[in-house]
């Protein structure tokens, strides 16, 4: 996966509760067979007008102080329903680095974390502090020492410490797992006859 | 202190790691369908890697699936996605129900009727209605694609053990309430999220009573709960419906034997427990765009309280206070992998026969899986729907979604069997009501929603 360590970048709120992975990427684009340009297709509902005409001037992401935002602020239950990952994909594409949200769902979670996308939960009001900073306000996101630095304060955040360890070093999972090799086959070799 | 099912199902597949970190976990049973795989196996192609376990993988397409003409696929990128399903099990030896076979159906289809899904196993998919498959006793969850790569080249997968929730479903339902209005009752009580983070067991005498296509439309929607695995004790009724299937095991005595020993030990602990008396509820139908908007028949829609709320109206085109029977219905779904069971059909042949649908409104019935359909057909129910006005499709998931070309049209309100309601999941401005699919058969016939306990008292 792609590392994550320290990032800066601007925010932009979307602060809707239960933003579903049907509302960030609709059905009609999960039809391909590869990972890539699924950012220009996010939020397809809401950001264009027409079934893709033109954009919506209303839909905050098309404002103009806030094109340049990487850092996400949304609502509680955030991905919640499919679990496409093509939805992490579209985030990723598009440009977003870290989704600051009330909760996330458990499947779309692990979905960001795999993309070298940092999920993180924060309470409501700080949500609001974050919400209502300047467009062009860089935030500092620091894994390694699990903090959100802004001009309003500090935020400590938390994540699973194996997760960390993987982002912050860029780890393939599937390599790290395959070196359990002799694990996997001992557990094989002791799984109930009756499905032998 | 006693144990869970779902303790004891997630001890028996740890294979390295301690509780409160990720736990290497061996998977018995991975289905794919089109959608969520070729990616995955892309990866292991760039990386020289196998699937571990092709024996242990099942393949279906579903999603892309026309209904009228299967092999009619006008969207050539659609086509591309289920040609490449089939490239993909044929490279890598995987088993599969492959397009216009017999077997082929909805994955969450496929799992049960081939005797794949069994108690006692892990079960994933790229899929989020993967937890259907819990109501066997087995922990069922829906993967992301990195996942299903994962699961291809190790057949492990890491997780971290959920909390574990008890929902216990207490009471007899009136005629006319079914295990959908036990789901859709706990959603719109306790809300979208209120699983997250959760392994939920759905357990007590109203779920003993059911029969397994009714508790497998429980544990499809844990997910709409919030809850990525709903799962349930197995009893004879599971051993019966799995006995005799194509991958049934063949010692199904040693097999019952260990399976006799998963259900939850009376004194297991919980971190929460809900409990919903059955004998209370009421048809519910959904106003909303979310699976928590929705109340009993006999409610009206509640106030607005957030801008959450506000929005939602103004997609529907509804407003508080108003009533179910008062929507103005133009299409009726019956179908997806919540709903369109031999069973279900049953349920809404009964109340469409000798019938006509309300002119004002197109119908369509979308069976789960061609063993469905054909069993469906064995009994007359084709006839009766037809004769009635519905439509008669070939099984896919079809209008649950609608990534095939069965849309809602915009702006329509559709009562519909299945699982989501959210904003342009059945069409481009589309408006979904989810209910029960006798509630569905009911609106049908009549152009608006009716109660259901009224029709069956």
């Amino acid at each position: 996966m792609e590392k994550f360590t320290v990032y800066k970048g601007t925010t932009v709120p979307l602060m809707n509760d239960n933003i579903d992975t049907d509302q960030i990427i609709p059905k009609q684009f999960l039809k391909a067979t590869d990972k890539t340009g699924f950012g220009k297709n996010m939020f397809f509902e809401w950001r264009y007008l027409n079934d893709g005409e033109a954009e919506n001037p209303d839909f905050i992401l098309n404002h103009p102080e806030y094109r340049q935002a990487t850092i996400l602020i949304s609502g509680d239950n955030f991905g919640s329903g499919s679990s496409r990952e093509h939805a992490a994909w579209a985030i990723k594409d598009y440009g977003f680095r870290a989704v600051i949200a009330g909760s996330f769902s458990d499947i779309h979670y692990n979905n960001e974390l795999k993309n070298g996308i940092l999920p993180i939960v924060q309470p409501l009001e700080t949500r609001e502090i974050l919400a209502a900073l300047s467009p062009d306000e860089a935030i500092e996101i620091d894994l390694p020492n699990q903090v959100i630095k802004t001009s309003k304060g500090d935020f400590t955040f938390d994540i699973d410490a194996e997760w960390k360890r993987k982002l912050v070093n860029g780890l393939d999972d599937i390599g790290i797992t395959l070196q359990y090799e002799e694990l996997i086959t001992a557990y094989e070799k002791q799984r109930p006859a009756y499905w032998q | 202190m006693g144990q869970t099912i779902f303790d004891k199902l997630w001890d028996r597949h740890v294979i390295t790691g301690e509780v409160g970190e990720p736990q290497l976990l061996y998977v018995d049973f991975h289905m794919i369908h089109e959608v969520t795989s070729p990616q995955a196996f892309q990866g292991l192609r760039e990386a020289g890697r196998k699937v571990r376990r092709p024996d242990l993988t099942f393949g279906t397409t579903d999603h892309n699936v026309p209904t009228v003409d299967i092999f009619n696929i006008s969207d050539l990128i659609s086509k591309n996605q289920i040609d490449t399903l089939a490239r993909n099990v044929e490279e890598f030896g995987i088993d599969a129900a492959t397009h216009g076979s017999e077997r082929q159906g909805i994955v969450h289809m496929v799992g049960p009727e081939t005797g794949n899904s069994q108690p006692g196993k892990v079960i994933v998919c790229g899929d989020s209605h993967t937890a259907t498959n819990g109501a066997f006793g087995a922990i069922a969850f829906g993967i992301g694609t990195s996942e299903v790569e994962h699961v291809f080249a190790t057949q492990t997968l890491w997780q971290v053990k959920p909390k574990q929730m008890k929902v216990n479903f207490v009471g007899k339902p009136a005629n006319g309430v079914y295990s959908k209005d036990f789901i859709l009752a706990l959603i719109a009580k306790h809300g979208v999220d209120a699983g997250v983070g959760y392994a939920v067991e759905f357990t007590g005498e109203a779920i003993a009573a059911l029969e397994m296509e009714e508790r497998m439309t429980i544990c499809n929607m844990a997910i709409e709960f919030g809850s990525k695995m709903g799962l349930m004790n197995p009893d004879q009724k599971t051993y019966d419906y799995v006995a005799g299937r194509e991958f049934a095991p063949k010692d199904m005595v040693a097999a019952i034997a260990d399976w006799q020993t998963l259900p939850s030990d009376a004194d297991a602990v919980y971190d929460k427990v809900i409990t919903i008396d059955v004998s209370k509820l009421a048809p519910m139908v959904t106003w909303g765009t979310n699976p928590e908007m929705g109340i009993e028949f006999t409610e009206t829609f509640p106030e607005i309280k957030d801008f959450n709320d506000e929005r939602a109206y103004q997609y529907m085109d509804l407003t508080p206070g108003g009533k179910p029977s008062d929507i103005d219905l133009g299409y009726v779904f019956i179908g997806s992998c919540t709903n369109a069971r031999l069973s279900d059909l049953q349920l809404a042949a009964e109340i469409v026969k000798g019938h006509k649908i309300s002119d004002k409104l197109t119908a369509i019935v979308v069976p789960g899986s061609r063993p469905v359909k054909k069993a469906a057909e064995a009994l007359g129910l084709d006839k009766i729907f037809i004769d009635a006005g519905f439509e008669w499709r070939e099984p896919g998931c079809s209008m649950c979604l609608g990534m095939n070309p069965d849309h809602v049209p915009e702006g329509v309100h559709c009562a519909s069997t299945s699982n989501r309601n959210f904003e342009g999941r059945q069409g481009h401005g589309a408006r979904t009501h989810l209910c029960s699919p006798v509630m569905a058969a009911l609106a049908a016939i009549n152009g608006k929603f009716v109660d259901a306990r009224e029709v069956l008292a």
